[in-house]
């Protein structure tokens, strides 16, 4: 496929004409598909896609098309060429655009990652054979993604990975459920029946009476996935400098009014230790860490280079939508195998889910625990719990209620598939908190 | 490549199975946007590939590719077969022993002003006259306007010889204003964050929308909310207007009834339903005002169509009567799972995946009371306006809803406007306190091009069309303050 994306950049180098520069962006994924549902196929589904994006310049004056693709060469090179000629005679009637900036550097990168990627027979044999006499409704994704990006300037970027992600649900009944993760790069039989027993030990834990909770604030420690959720929340809508400058950044009062958040709380856009791709679709590279909040005060914001034009700063490879792809919270000092004794008595929330704001100003996010979430007491699990909303604020669930991070973090792959499989992933430890609001 | 070589192509690589089809999707959109009055890049868009079916010997299979060379539809097909063999005896049914649709037909969107009678500067220009109306007071702080139009020919084709063409013009103009003061901001948008205000047709979607002084209106009720207090917490009625029934009805009827979630097969991700298969036929959902329907006829609405993606013709069916719950949201394949009837909408968001039950338009039939009816009514309550947060929980259960802007009722009158008014409650019990449905007069269609669910994951347009409705003993409650 390199080869390919190579042999297509060269052509729209000689697709420009005078006076333009032409950026591109490339992205192809082979996918194996397959859901599960009551330890059976649902729907098993192979997509191969591949799309050109492309910007044509000229002055001050930019215009953006994309386009599905054969990944044949021949086909495509035509492909390009029309699509290039339809911008070329709509660039004239399209406004300058002041804020218009590209990596105008000739500058060169690729990563390969290769794996040893299971065939879907062999998932299908293997996860039915474990989830005999369970009930087991889950997804997986697995199969080469790539992406590239090219300009008439020199510049050539190049990504490829080969990955899969299972993640899946034992039921117990009705919303009880454990959920487990197995992502990588090669498929191990071995890895994966180690993670099923273990997520079998975890079904056990269901079958006792679950607890209903009365509306109240709760100690509580979040595992690593859930905390994913509360990160989310941060990225959606936190660290962009245009949400920052313009007032709508849910940390905005951490930028106008010096709010904090606990000196615990540190956390970086950390591009080398991600999976996302390390350049962005206007040609800069990403540094490899950019710190986002350090000891709990805010520290930089990711700027797209739009931003940069729009308010004179330099760019740090973000985005258009300023959103951090490879967000990384600091460990702490708690051992997770501690977490249940340093919680007491509280909640153990295993998994959010459907979180929003609630005041987005206040930084006030609600959600629901999901899955595996149990009433501990006296250091141990005793009941499945209810599910629950919460509705806090991140000054108070990150902040004075943040009383400990655990020592060891989880690398969490985005499962998201919208469009296209996500590179997006978190690393983050457990939580454990003082105090979280329940409210209904 | 033209749709008679796909077609040959397909008819040549048809492999002798129990059933095999393909769906072939052409989308080009064009993306317009004015912030601050800088009119951004244009963004265009096409999306073009073919999903082959196979259901053979019980199992099914699906390949999805954007290569529309004989060569490229012949090696989809060949992985859709093996797939098929893979699952067959595997799957949670024998998709062999289902009936699928061989539907013949056309379906086009209907169009009075077609976008592209506008040049292009001329769109920008509309957004552009919008986007300065926004600029009012050195509070408002960011502004924009965008237009967002979108083209699909879809065709859909099965080996013995079903063959529907379907034909959709999609329009969704948006825009928003921010206010900011003393750590505190406040936006307000035209139809909501997630584009509440779209439908198909042309450029008269935008008058039936009122663009024109959306600039201003939004711009000065920013600000107004700025100045206003927060809304207060207690137990109180609410009247819901459109743009937040619309949420409503989205994520507390729509995804519950959906039958892939009943039957199980969101568990792993967009979760399941409070709703089980016993409680159809006879389970109150509602008050006896509640009537909903699932309508992919509404011409006009978001999500109308001839056929869903399994062929099977739309036609208008009651869900909820008189607040009895009939019927689910299933299309062929979950209908002979659960054995119940459902409706038309087994829908795939792009050529690229496979369809699932998805909602249509899911819409609440008018009542019989007037705005003043529905205010008069209140002894002390809150109208809301416009979504602006949704949380539920994974049984479409316990929900808390936000929105834009509200104002106080007191004794039947309208009163002070309020900031950041919430409120929660549960779906199971929360549609019988219904008390107040409004008439025509009152209804807005509306619906959102990103409803997301399905593994692997899909952002579907749905439709919504609502009357303003009051709800009694509601728990509401304001902002951090």
């Amino acid at each position: 496929m390199r080869a390919y994306f190579e042999e297509l950049a060269n052509h729209l180098d000689t697709l420009a004409a005078g006076g333009e520069v032409i950026i591109s962006r490339f992205a192809a994924e082979q996918s194996d598909f397959i859901r599960f549902n009551r330890s059976a196929v649902r729907q098993a589904t192979a997509v191969s896609q591949a799309t050109w994006s492309v910007s044509l310049i000229r002055g001050m004056k930019r215009i953006d098309a994309s386009t599905s693709v054969a990944g044949d060469a021949a086909t495509d090179r035509e492909a390009l060429a029309r699509l290039v000629k339809g911008l070329r005679d709509a660039i004239g009637e399209v406004p300058d655009d002041p804020f218009l900036l590209y990596e105008t550097r000739a500058l060169q990168s690729a990563v390969e990652k290769r794996g040893a990627l299971p065939q879907p027979g062999q998932v299908i044999e293997e996860v039915l054979e474990a989830a005999k006499g369970l009930d087991l409704v889950g997804f997986h994704a697995s199969g080469p993604i790539f992406k590239g990006f090219a300009s008439t300037l020199g510049t050539r970027h190049w990504h490829a990975v080969e990955s899969f992600g299972f993640n899946w649900c034992l039921y117990h009944g009705r919303d009880k459920a454990v959920k487990t993760t197995y992502a990588g790069e090669t498929w191990e039989a071995g890895a994966f029946a180690a993670k099923m027993a273990f997520a079998r030990e975890q079904l056990a834990l269901l079958g006792a009476p679950p607890r209903r909770l009365e509306p109240g604030e709760y100690r509580a420690f979040v595992a690593p996935a859930a905390m994913t959720e509360l990160l989310s929340m941060l990225s959606w809508a936190g660290f962009g400098l245009k949400s920052r400058n313009t007032k709508q950044s849910a940390l905005i009062r951490m930028a106008e009014q010096d709010a904090r958040l606990s000196p615990l709380v540190t956390l970086h856009e950390n591009t080398a230790a991600g999976i996302a791709s390390g350049f962005q679709a206007e040609g800069f590279v990403r540094p490899a860490r950019v710190p986002l909040i350090e000891e709990g005060r805010l520290a930089s914001a990711l700027v797209s280079p739009r931003s940069a034009r729009e308010y004179n700063v330099d760019t740090n490879g973000a985005n258009a939508g300023e959103t951090p792809e490879s967000l990384d919270l600091a460990p702490g000092s708690l051992a997770r195998d501690e977490a249940l004794a340093a919680l007491g008595t509280g909640i153990y929330v295993g998994n959010l889910w459907y979180l929003n704001f609630s005041d987005r100003s206040a930084c006030r996010m609600t959600g629901m625990t999901r899955f595996a979430s149990f009433w501990v007491e006296g250091g141990r699990i005793r009941a499945p719990l209810d599910v629950m909303r919460f509705d806090d604020t991140a000054y108070r669930l990150l902040g004075a209620n943040l009383e400990a991070l655990t020592r060891e973090r989880d690398l969490v792959p985005e499962a998201d598939t919208y469009g296209e499989r996500s590179t997006l992933s978190f690393r983050t430890p457990g939580a454990l908190l003082r105090g979280m609001a329940l409210t209904l | 490549m033209s749709a008679m070589t796909i077609e040959s192509s397909f008819r040549a690589a048809a492999p002798a199975v129990d059933f095999c089809a393909l769906r072939f999707v052409e989308e080009t959109s064009e993306f317009l946007q004015v912030r601050q009055d800088v009119a951004e890049p244009p963004r265009l868009a096409e999306s073009r590939g073919a999903m082959l079916t196979v259901i053979d010997k019980g199992g099914l299979g699906y390949a999805a590719t954007s290569d529309l060379s004989p060569a490229g539809i012949a090696e989809a097909m060949r992985r859709a077969h093996d797939l098929a063999r893979l699952t067959a005896g595997r799957s949670v049914v024998d998709y062999s022993a289902i009936e699928l649709p061989r539907p013949r037909g056309e379906y086009r969107s209907p169009v009075q002003r077609d976008p592209a009678t506008a040049s292009r500067s001329e769109r920008y220009e509309l957004l552009a006259a919008e986007a300065r109306q926004c600029r009012i007071d050195p509070r408002i702080v960011d502004w924009d306007a965008n237009l967002w139009t979108t083209r699909t020919h879809q065709r859909y084709l099965t080996a013995d010889g079903g063959d529907v063409v379907q034909e959709f013009t999609f329009v969704v103009p948006y825009l928003s204003a921010t206010a900011y003061e003393d750590g505190q901001t406040q936006t307000r948008t035209h139809g909501g964050r997630y584009n509440g205000f779209c439908r198909q047709g042309g450029l008269e979607v935008l008058d039936a929308f009122g663009l024109e002084g959306a600039g201003r209106e939004c711009a000065e009720s920013a600000l107004e909310l700025l100045a206003a207090p927060n809304c207060p917490s207690g137990t109180m009625d609410v009247l819901l207007m459109p743009d937040q029934m619309m949420l409503q009805i989205h994520e507390s009827i729509g995804h519950p009834l959906e039958l892939d979630r009943i039957l199980g097969d969101e568990r792993n991700f967009a979760g399941t339903s409070f709703v089980t298969l016993d409680m159809i036929g006879s389970y109150r959902y509602g008050s006896e005002l509640l009537n909903v329907t699932h309508d992919p006829t509404v011409a006009g609405e978001f999500a109308s169509y001839g056929w869903d993606d399994d062929g099977l013709p739309a036609g208008k069916q009651l869900l909820i009567r008189r607040g009895i719950l009939e019927r689910p949201l299933g299309g062929t394949i979950s209908q002979a799972r659960a054995r119940l009837p459902g409706v038309a909408n087994t829908r795939a968001c792009s050529w690229n995946r496979p369809p699932i039950d998805r909602m249509g338009n899911l819409n609440i039939e008018p009542g019989a009371s007037s705005l003043d009816d529905l205010v008069g009514a209140i002894g002390h309550g809150v109208m809301m306006c416009t979504n602006s947060s949704w949380s539920i929980d994974d049984s479409r259960n316990k929900f808390q809803f936000g929105c834009e802007w509200g104002r106080m009722i007191r004794n039947g009158k309208l009163a002070e406007v309020v900031k950041n008014p919430n409120y929660r409650g549960i779906s199971a019990t929360f549609w019988r306190s219904l008390a107040g449905v409004g008439d025509a007069s009152t209804v807005v269609v509306t619906g959102t091009p990103f409803c997301g669910k399905g593994e692997p994951a899909q952002a579907i347009r749905v439709g919504h069309a609502s009357p303003a409705c009051r709800f009694t003993g509601v728990d509401v409650f304001g902002g951090e303050g």
